[in-house]
């Protein structure tokens, strides 16, 4: 008997995923990205440790559009990763797995994420604003 | 009805053959790192295009250092442990997957250390 033939279940290709499965590889994927934006907080740290021209080498490079721009979509995935993490703490603890709760989660930790970007950009501008 | 031995019961280790350790520890540093990483970005905000001397006298005040410290380590050993799910995962071929291991365990070990160091000579010597 071969098992080449046989259909896989589910179909990746044909089978739409629901929003909780979406939402849980966006779990695996954004905790990669944040495993490479590791790198931002060692540039950060590694730059201050070896004086002041190279921190505010680090700084300008943060600091310019560019690195706005990585570091927003940094703290868009920390903010997902960090929401719906807490929601896997609630799973782990074996509640919660009712499909009316997971939709509801499901809108609450894109709402948390969502909220706590604009709440840190927000601080983040006004403090930056302010210090230039 | 179990049908696991009394032995194999007694030693917890399960089919993985080394029990919960990764597990738990995934959950123990995701549990440390919300508010760690909260205060961490809070910190981040305030100190938001701020000068060298002012960034330095921060992290020498012993309970940043502390706590910057605390989530260089939280940071590293739950970002490890979770690349090394997504790899066991994903990569089928035994050479790649075991030498993948390996470097996201060297490369997260030396990343660590470097910025533990580096938060430790700006807050003790000054930079």
């Amino acid at each position: 008997m071969t098992s080449s033939n046989r259909p896989l279940s589910p179909h990746l290709q044909i089978y739409r995923l629901p929003l909780v499965a979406l939402m849980s590889i966006s779990h695996r994927i954004t905790g990669v990205a944040l495993a490479a934006g590791t790198l931002l907080l060692v540039l950060w740290l590694g730059a201050a440790a070896y004086g002041p021209d190279s921190f505010d080498l680090a700084s300008d490079l943060l600091g310019s559009w560019f690195g706005l721009l990585i570091l927003f979509g940094f703290s868009l995935a920390f903010n997902y990763h960090l929401c719906n993490g807490l929601r896997h703490l609630v799973w782990d603890a074996g509640r919660g797995f009712e499909l009316t709760t997971v939709k509801t989660s499901n809108r609450l930790v894109l709402a948390g994420a969502a909220l706590l970007t604009v709440v840190t950009w927000i601080f983040g501008l006004i403090n930056h604003g302010a210090a230039l | 009805m179990s049908l696991r031995s009394p032995l194999g019961r007694v030693r917890g280790l399960g089919s993985a053959k080394e029990g919960v350790g990764h597990w738990w520890q995934q959950r123990l540093t995701a549990v440390a790192l919300i508010p760690l990483s909260i205060w961490f970005i809070a910190s981040v905000i305030s100190l938001a295009g701020s000068h060298y001397e002012h960034f330095q006298a921060w992290l020498a005040i012993p309970g940043n250092s502390t706590l910057m410290l605390l989530l260089v380590f939280c940071v590293f050993l739950h970002a490890q442990l979770g690349v090394q799910v997504v790899i066991e995962d994903y990569i089928h071929d035994r050479a790649a997957r075991v030498m993948a291991l390996v470097l996201v365990k060297m490369t997260s070990l030396l990343l660590g250390v470097f910025a533990a160091v580096a938060v430790l000579r700006i807050a003790l010597i000054g930079g």
